[in-house]
């Protein structure tokens, strides 16, 4: 290990010894919100190895957290707790398979299109589920109870408290950061980081281009099912607003806070952004006019998030590099 | 024959009178709708063609519009009134965004455009929020549209519908002199096709940008008054035809005007036929219609090279 890993370690290790202190310090309402920043940065980070890793600017990151959830909510019995390991799996697998299918027509396009293309898919997918009775319809689902995780008849896990919740969620977010993380760094990471700066270079190295770019649409796709999933138990409700395209653009947002292109930027990315969020929602009730302006502020005067910030204050040489 | 549904629910409902005039009715809707997404489209296309923005709050404008249409229209009492009112107002709000923030993102990738515009629709919307809150409004047809032609017995088709097609082809030749046959149209077409050899010619690009930003605004929301008495004025309103419009420039490829008229009268048919023929399925007609072009043709049907 060099200097600089041994030192990313320590504050990984520290941020995470912080993270599992919270349920001891804060109260209720705050811990209900970091197990939804916790979800919601599995999200940041799935959405960054599309962003940051494989240059596919995808405007429809929600829908895929939105098949997850409602997954989850239709999977629920309505009179006792569901199974994790049965419905968890499942609401993955929901999440996947949407995840493909949008996938293998999207990236026949690139650039702007493929913004285009993929805003228009979620959106239809918020049409399904706000249209269709079988889904709730526009008032969306409760779910009566959290998750147990059961083999057979016994109960290996009860997770209907608060605190045990937000420890799951949290398991989740370190997996899903170590997965993504080893992701980015093998074969298959360096082989979307070359199609990223250049496809047609990999094409012409003889790398199937296409099914590389799929392969990590319905990677992204698949964590954020399992995202969807926590956050539909976190709240105990699933509506057609998780599918929008306000909340695909929020997700974007986190992402471009924290730093695309480095994992642990849209996480924190994930956890400023939903801060600005409730401290304007405790100013006024026109709190989403003001994180329209905060957005639009933070795209002119921060483009590159807090990553490049903070590049640019202790590596100027690099940050500069960076910024080509 | 094939045999009458008795219930909604089946893929296809045949009616009893599907006859010419039934299909008449169904491809003037389907003009008339692709008319105003031509007018939508065109400007989405035209400022990503000429200054290279992919702008989503492009919506906001056709919004503003019929925001604008209920509010001035109910203050004079006149539709037309309101839009001799509402256009300049909204071609100045055009004008503003485009000085105040899309003017920081010539040099910036398509993200940071996306997100920026993403911000703006939320600005937009809180705005259409305070001043109109969440109601959905309804405008009224001024005396002399509001009549119908009678086309069978029973069939008549609205006097305004025709009267919105009317308007959009007037705007549509307008906006053809406007780019083919003058001086402004011939600096957009310079931009459009080479900005840095138009600028060493010495056209002024900022002025040339701004015109062209607030020429979209412009038909966003002209086509956003003049639908606002068929269509109700309502929240989000903004964003369904943002997304039409988007699945339109999908199909056909971006930049190109004519492209663009091709891929509304498209969808606008597609939607009207799709909305009697197949009514629980008919809001997913657009995106079936996009998925097979993407399958078929994904750099779009007019688009030359892969994207």
């Amino acid at each position: 290990m060099t200097g600089t890993a041994k030192l990313r370690m320590a504050i990984l290790l520290a941020v995470i010894a912080g993270l599992a202190l919270v349920p001891f310090v804060v109260g209720e309402f705050y811990l209900l919100l970091m197990t939804k920043i916790a979800a919601l940065a599995i999200l940041a980070i799935s959405l960054d190895l599309l962003l940051g890793y494989s240059g596919m600017i995808s405007f429809g990151h929600a829908a895929f957290l939105g098949v997850g959830a409602y997954a989850g909510a239709m999977l629920a019995p309505e009179y006792e707790a569901a199974n994790m390991l049965i419905t968890l799996p499942l609401s993955i697998a929901a999440a996947t398979l949407v995840a493909f299918l949008i996938g293998v027509l999207a990236i026949r396009t690139s650039g702007i299109y493929f913004i285009m293309v993929t805003l228009a898919f979620a959106q239809m997918a918020f049409y399904v589920a706000h249209d269709t009775p079988f889904f709730g319809g526009s008032d969306g689902r409760l779910i009566f109870s959290k998750p147990q995780v059961r083999l057979g008849d016994m109960v290996l896990a009860d997770l209907s408290g608060n605190e045990i919740y937000y420890y799951t969620t949290l398991g989740f977010l370190i997996v899903s950061y170590l997965c993504l993380t080893m992701i980015v760094r093998s074969p298959f990471g360096q082989i979307i980081q070359g199609i990223k700066s250049n496809e047609q270079r990999m094409r012409a190295l003889g790398f199937p281009t296409a099914k590389y770019r799929l392969a990590s649409f319905v990677i992204a796709g698949a964590f954020a099912g399992l995202a969807g999933y926590l956050l539909a138990y976190q709240a105990e409700y699933v509506s057609p607003a998780m599918l929008g395209w306000q909340q695909s653009g929020l997700l974007l947002m986190m992402v471009i806070l924290g730093g695309s292109g480095t994992l642990w930027g849209p996480a924190v990315g994930a956890f400023l952004l939903i801060a600005v969020e409730e401290f304007l929602a405790d100013l006024t009730g026109h709190w989403m006019g003001l994180m329209g302006l905060f957005i639009v502020l933070i795209v002119i005067f921060l483009p590159h998030g807090l990553a490049g910030l903070a590049a640019r204050i202790y590596r100027p040489t690099e940050a500069e590099v960076d910024d080509d | 024959m094939p045999p009458p549904a008795k219930k909604r629910g089946r893929l296809f409902i045949w009616h009893k009178h599907m006859e010419l005039s039934f299909y008449l009715i169904q491809a003037l809707n389907g003009v008339q709708y692709g008319f105003l997404l031509f007018l939508v489209a065109s400007g989405l296309t035209l400022v990503f063609g000429v200054m290279g923005i992919i702008n989503l709050a492009h919506g906001s404008f056709y919004m503003i519009g019929a925001y604008l249409a209920y509010w001035l229209s109910a203050m004079t009492g006149n539709l037309f009134i309101a839009v001799l009112l509402g256009l300049p107002l909204s071609i100045a709000i055009g004008f503003a965004v485009e000085r105040f923030c899309i003017s920081f993102l010539y040099a910036r990738d398509h993200l940071e455009q996306v997100l920026l515009t993403y911000g703006l629709i939320l600005i937009f919307n809180e705005g259409q929020r305070i001043l109109w809150g969440n109601d959905v409004y309804g405008v009224a047809i001024p005396n002399w549209l509001s009549g119908s032609i009678t086309l069978t017995d029973t069939q008549s088709y609205p006097v305004y519908r025709l009267f919105i097609s009317f308007a959009c082809i007037a705007v549509a030749v307008g906006l053809y002199f406007l780019i083919h046959k003058t001086r402004l149209g011939m600096t957009i077409r310079a931009g459009a096709s080479n900005r840095e050899m138009a600028q060493a010619l010495g056209i002024d690009i900022n002025n040339l940008f701004a015109a062209v930003f607030a020429l979209g605004a412009g038909l966003a929301a002209f086509s956003g008054m003049i639908a606002a008495p068929v269509e109700a004025v309502y929240p989000g309103i903004g964003e369904n035809i943002l997304v039409v419009s988007l699945v339109i420039v999908v199909i056909v490829g971006i930049g190109s005007i004519r492209g663009a008229f091709a891929g509304a009268m498209m969808i606008g048919l597609a939607d009207a036929f799709g909305k009697t023929l197949a009514p629980d399925y008919a809001s997913f007609i657009v995106y079936g219609v996009m998925a097979a072009v993407l399958v078929w043709r994904p750099q779009g049907i007019f688009g030359g090279s892969p994207q």
